[in-house]
């Protein structure tokens, strides 16, 4: 299976199975689409026939350009099979080993964005802070469930986790108490809305989280209409200068700046923009995630509008990288040569498997997005894994565990979406998400035109 | 008329050494509202 597409001008074919990525002029594209369903002959008689004012396209050359398909084709490069796929990629193990923990460890928050998929941090629950003993549990949890895995993953979440400061602290020193005894690595993140950061948290933060995602929309007003506090007074003035100094005194080490856009931003480019104008270099921006009647719901109609500002997106990002002043998209972030593995590909973000949401009160999620919904409970620090159907159904959830996955050119860079958000669209985690689905495939485009530049111009 | 093919890793061939399972978690970085594995980065050689 192949898929090929134009961005910005430039025409690419990629091949779905092997991953390679083959740059082409619109000659050329063409004759790569065509060479599937027809012989050789009549791939050059069409082509001269399309491009008979254009020199250039003539037997000679279109014999050329046909003996290089041969070989890509001959190379695996093209056209390549998936029937490898079909054998001996392991699915996700109901019983395999856990490895990442998102903490909640705050189910309540200092600001009251309308969005929020939290409920305002409390899940649709009470509000709460994870105790210290419930958070040490935690990590023992999943050490002991961790197998032979070395590098476990644990996220602040909340709510807002600063809200609980000193038991993300302790859980941390906690933590690394832990990787001594049992040779394994943590890496922690926080998730934050800024509020609260001060001089010693950042210190702290900065030398022993892995990663820091901090909260903000982008321009003044676009944040503050959101992120405000309970009085309703936006956060964007409080928030700014301390991300500011927060990132600068970060040095090389892990964060984001991450938003979320809605109805009301469909020209969200000017959001990353200002992000970047502020000085933020690895930024990140997500859809809103939110019932389909809400005003800040994503539309069909609004598909062409977001496609367009995806594509100047990476236009810009090449300008910049060009001027010497570049930052980082997360969803454009694709390392071509040193990728996951088909394994990763086929398995996906590993929720409900080796990926897991734990409540103030020790309660397990298959991720943070189904905390609040009992009929997606687990288990309990306490007990374990108890409804093991649930966690068979989350191994099963692999990509082509559906119809449309198996069809999809973007299947492998993909793994077949996010459950929580198919379970939002369809009522099923087997769903497909199909907004979603648009999103994610004109973003992978758009890195793939960045990519090709990139490595055109010996920028990557 | 010329067709340039990216460096990029075979996923064909990353069937026979992949699968460690060290890499990052997806949503464990930036997104938290939706999916992608396509930029994790490979954590094999740093095992």
């Amino acid at each position: 299976m192949i898929h090929t597409f134009t961005v910005n001008g430039i025409s690419i074919a990629l091949d779905i199975f092997s991953g390679a990525v083959h740059v082409a002029d619109p000659v050329s594209l063409e004759a790569i689409r065509l060479y599937e369903q027809h012989s050789r002959d009549e791939v050059i008689r069409k082509l001269l026939s399309r491009y008979e004012s254009n020199p250039e396209v003539n037997p000679g050359t279109l014999g050329a350009l046909m003996d290089q398909l041969d070989e890509l084709v001959r190379a695996g490069q093209l056209y390549s099979s998936g029937a490898y796929l079909n054998t001996g990629v392991p699915l996700p193990d109901a019983q395999g080993p856990i490895k990442a923990l998102c903490l909640h460890v705050a189910h309540v928050c200092n600001l009251a964005c309308s969005y929020c998929f939290a409920g305002q941090g409390k899940y649709q629950g009470q509000a709460a802070l994870m105790s210290l003993g419930t958070a040490r549990g935690a990590l023992d949890f999943l050490v002991a469930n961790s197998g032979a895995r070395r590098h476990l993953e644990v996220d602040f979440f909340g709510g807002e986790p600063l809200l609980n400061w000193e038991v993300v602290k302790e859980t941390v020193v906690y933590g690394r108490a832990l990787e001594r005894e049992h040779n394994k690595a943590f890496r922690f993140t926080l998730t934050t809305n800024g509020m609260l950061l001060n001089e010693e948290i950042m210190e702290f933060c900065n030398q022993e989280m892995h990663n820091v995602v901090l909260s903000l929309d982008g321009r003044r007003e676009v944040h503050d209409h959101y992120r405000v506090d309970a009085k309703g007074k936006g956060s964007y003035e409080t928030i700014v200068p301390k991300f500011q100094e927060f990132v600068k005194r970060r040095g090389d080490r892990e964060y984001y700046i991450r938003g979320t856009y809605t109805r009301r931003n469909l020209d969200f480019l000017q959001d990353i923009l200002h992000m970047a104008d502020l000085g933020f270099t690895r930024l990140s921006m997500e859809p809103v995630v939110t019932a389909p009647d809400d005003l800040e719901a994503l539309r069909a109609e609004d598909l062409p509008a977001l496609f367009e500002q995806y594509e100047r997106l990476a236009q810009e990002m090449l300008n910049r990288k060009r001027q010497g002043r570049s930052f980082e998209f997360y969803h454009y972030i694709l390392d071509l040569e040193n990728g996951p593995c088909i394994h990763k590909r086929f398995s996906g973000c590993g929720s409900g498997t080796e990926y897991l949401a734990v409540t103030p009160q020790g309660e397990l999620y298959p991720c943070h997005q189904f905390v609040g919904d009992s009929a997606y409970r687990i288990g309990t620090l306490k007990k374990g894994i108890v409804n093991h159907a649930l966690r068979e159904k989350f191994a099963a959830n692999t990509l082509y565990s559906r119809q449309e996955c198996r069809n999809c050119w973007a299947q492998l860079y993909c793994a077949g979406g996010c459950a929580a958000n198919a379970v939002r669209a369809t009522g099923s985690i087997s769903g497909v998400y199909a907004y979603g689905c648009e999103l994610f495939k004109k973003r992978i485009e758009c890195a793939l035109m960045l990519q090709a530049c990139l490595q055109e111009e010996g920028l990557a | 008329m010329k067709i340039k093919t990216l460096k990029t890793r075979n996923l064909k061939e990353s069937k026979k050494l992949g699968g460690c399972g060290e890499c990052q978690t997806s949503c464990q970085s930036a997104c938290k509202t939706s999916c992608g594995v396509a930029n994790q980065p490979c954590e094999q050689e740093k095992k």
